[in-house]
């Protein structure tokens, strides 16, 4: 069973961070189908957080098909995040790798390859939500 | 609700009763001792006390007089104070129970406690008393004991300690819930306590019954007289009614209307040095008698004890509503 | 969804002060209320006015339904644990419980036991020698075992360490998922309030800057960086909330319903302290601009 862990510096809402691990484990195959989530009561109490939130991630995942609630049993997992990504890993880090060479070609430095890659996250992810 | 209070209250209230408790016993085992004294030795029994039982005399009074203010602070003001400095009203509140009936409990509890200490303590104070009581009031001349009306007996006596102290007791709890801290709240209800038993005997307890009214005439040999105030106020003493209580004298003058004792009387005391002789003072006295001057004495018979007792008993009891009343408008619209 | 607080014009006066002045709140059920502000904004005021401690000097304010403290049906529907947690220091824990039962009708004894049982408290225990957080989970218990539809507290974590702290909160979180309650919580502690709130009230000199659901009002404030320039100039659905300027560089705060296209902005989002933090700081006499603004977020 998977065990949540809060970290109020990520920038991420409470529920979502609750979303990213779950999606996280899936991805790691630490969660496989069948793998029953903690209830909302024990996450409730275990992590101090408002069941709501707990709610609201569940329902999150169900939307995306990845566990399913059962009434009065509980909520199980449906489905792996099989990596059928997998596979476009290796050419997209290579990509990453060159324009990072690029970068520092050009005399950006750390801090710099930081800001502009984040910028630029945000700014396509922005015009992606637009 | 009253589980409650009672849990709160209970220390406080074993304190007092174990008090009255004692002198209770104490008095049974002496009281019958001192009637049979009475029964032979009839109003000469003043002069026939025991020390031990006039000490015994005194502390009952005192006892008596102490209960209601003990009552008003160390059960009244804490009541609601305490819960107020503590913050503790806030989890009473919130129970099932409306604050009007909170305070409902805890008045009535409280109240009912109180005048039940003050009922028995007057109870048992008032018999061991009685055999000196109705020897003074038969004509036993005396300085040692006090005639039942007079204002420090009278309030020793009967009915009205049980009065006094639901008087006293919501006094305290009113008191508590305006100054909401514990020990202002006591000294406030102490001092305020100890005021209203000083206005009451001086200006009020005399109207509560009508008073009987006689005219003395003023002569060497007749009623005993006290000069006073360099001979310009004369004050009569009341022999020949036992157990009284003189409330107000008045010179009269030889038409029958008040009036200043006359400058003669004291040109006539006036030596040239130290106090007149017997001979003198008679000759004054004589003279001021002779002039028509009489001495008008309004006084509380014996026989108005109880009429005087049942009459404030409702008066402090009507306080006491009224307090009651007052708290319950005060939690309701101003507290906290 | 009905609204378990409902406030209209609410306001407290002290002999001349407003300790709370034109508050109107719609808090639905279910929720976990944060109410947050600085010391002496009123938050003590508002929530002793919604469990009937206090009586309204101006305006209207219902709780679940009803008139606060108006009988004992509507005491038995709102439970209260005031600030510092308060409980008899005479009476042992057991007794506590005894009066909770013997005064509350829908007392929950099963309930109540097992709290005090895996606390681990003696029942013999006067409360008086409990530490601070035992004090406030015996608080907590009463609350809970009342079985109210909403538990109002104020500021229950706020002189107790961490640790007890924590565990105050889980307690409270459990009780949240196990009985369906709505909460309402005051806290200087935004992060306790990210945590464990899904609607937060900011309370800031005696009026209430800004209410609503967490997530929404984080999805709809922006932090807007770029070239100098007048934030009237921004458009109409841009609500700015503060505004700071160098020589050179904007930075406002704002809120909007709407996407930020300006190329010329660089948008980044903010947490909830950063929010609640900027309607702590803006000028006082920004409040009163804001209030139509207020019904849009709603």
């Amino acid at each position: 069973m998977i065990e949540f862990h809060l970290n109020s510096r990520s920038g991420l809402s409470p529920y979502q961070q609750l979303v990213q691990q779950v999606r996280h484990a899936l991805r790691l195959g630490l969660l496989k189908e069948g793998d029953r989530l903690p209830t909302v009561k024990d996450v409730a109490r275990q992590m101090a957080v408002n069941p709501n939130t707990v709610l609201k991630a569940y329902r999150e995942l169900e939307h995306d098909g990845l566990v399913a609630a059962r009434p009065g049993v509980g909520t199980f997992v449906t489905r792996t995040l099989a990596d059928a990504s997998l596979a476009a890993h290796g050419p997209l880090q290579k990509d990453l790798q060159r324009w990072l060479t690029k970068a520092r070609l050009a005399g950006l430095d750390d801090e710099s390859i930081e800001a502009l890659f984040m910028n630029t996250f945000r700014n396509v992810a922005g015009e992606d939500v637009a | 609700m009253i589980w409650l209070t009672w849990r709160q209250f209970r220390t406080q209230a074993a304190v007092v009763f174990a008090v009255v408790a004692a002198l209770a016993v104490t008095l049974a085992v002496t009281g019958p001792n001192l009637s049979d004294l009475y029964r032979t030795a009839g109003s000469s029994l003043v002069d026939q006390v025991s020390s031990s039982d006039q000490s015994l005399y005194y502390v009952g009074l005192l006892v008596v007089l102490a209960v209601p203010a003990v009552v008003g602070m160390f059960w009244g003001a804490p009541l609601i104070a305490r819960e107020l400095e503590t913050g503790t009203h806030y989890l009473a509140w919130n129970q099932g129970v409306t604050r009007t009936r909170w305070l409902a409990a805890k008045l009535g509890l409280g109240a009912a406690a109180a005048m039940t200490a003050a009922g028995l303590t007057s109870l048992a104070v008032s018999w061991w008393s009685s055999p000196l009581d109705r020897a003074v009031n038969g004509g036993g001349a005396t300085d040692t004991y006090f005639p039942r009306l007079d204002p420090v007996a009278f309030a020793a006596r009967g009915v009205v300690p049980v009065a006094h102290a639901a008087f006293a007791f919501v006094l305290g709890v009113a008191l508590g819930l305006v100054i909401r801290r514990t020990l202002p709240a006591m000294a406030t209800t102490f001092a305020l306590y100890a005021a209203v038993q000083i206005v009451v005997p001086i200006w009020i307890r005399s109207h509560l019954a009508a008073a009987d009214r006689t005219v003395l005439p003023i002569e060497p040999g007749g009623a005993p007289i006290s000069i006073q105030d360099g001979a310009r106020h004369i004050i009569a003493h009341l022999e020949e009614v036992p157990g009284s209580w003189v409330t107000s004298q008045q010179t009269l003058n030889a038409s029958g209307q008040p009036a200043p004792v006359p400058s003669s009387f004291a040109d006539c005391l006036r030596t040239e040095s130290g106090p007149p002789t017997l001979q003198q003072v008679d000759g004054c006295v004589a003279d001021l008698g002779a002039l028509g001057y009489q001495q008008q004495v309004t006084y509380q018979p014996a026989g108005n004890f109880w009429v005087l007792q049942w009459a404030e008993t409702g008066l402090y009891l009507g306080l006491a509503l009224a307090l009651a009343g007052f708290c319950a408008w005060w939690i309701r619209r101003r507290a906290t | 969804m009905s609204a378990v607080l409902r406030a209209q014009g609410l306001g407290k006066r002290y002999k001349q002060r407003w300790a709370l002045q034109n508050c109107d709140l719609d808090v639905p059920a279910g929720r976990v209320v944060g109410l947050v502000g600085p010391n002496g904004a009123g938050k003590s005021t508002l929530l002793k006015l919604a469990s009937g401690m206090l009586t309204p000097s101006a305006g209207t304010i219902e709780v679940c339904g009803g008139r606060p403290a108006a009988g004992v049906e509507q005491l038995a529907k709102v439970g209260f644990v005031a600030q510092d947690t308060p409980v008899y220091a005479a009476l042992s824990v057991a007794d506590h419980l005894d009066l909770g039962k013997r005064l509350n009708p829908n007392w929950d004894e099963a309930v109540a036991r097992e709290r005090i049982r895996r606390l681990g408290l003696d029942p013999e225990q006067r409360a008086g020698k409990l530490s601070g957080g035992q004090r406030a989970q015996l608080a907590l218990t009463l609350g809970i075992a009342k079985r109210p539809e909403l538990l109002i507290l104020d500021e229950p974590v706020a002189a107790l360490d961490p640790l007890a702290r924590r565990e105050f909160m889980q307690d409270l979180m459990e009780a949240v998922a196990e009985h369906e309650l709505s909460v309402v919580l005051s806290s200087h502690l935004v992060s306790d309030v990210e945590r464990t709130c899904d609607y937060v009230i900011v309370l800031v000199d005696s009026r209430v800057q800004v209410a609503g659901d967490i997530d929404d009002l984080v999805a709809c404030h922006h932090r807007l960086t770029g070239p100098r320039r007048d934030p009237d100039t921004l458009p109409g659905g841009q609500h700015v909330i503060t505004a700071s300027h160098t020589d050179r560089q904007t930075t406002l705060l704002v809120r909007t319903d709407t996407a930020v296209h300006d190329p010329s902005w660089t948008v980044s989002p903010l947490g909830l302290e950063d929010i609640v933090l900027a309607y702590m700081t803006r000028p006082a006499d920004a409040v009163r601009d804001t209030r139509p603004a207020l019904e849009v977020l709603r």
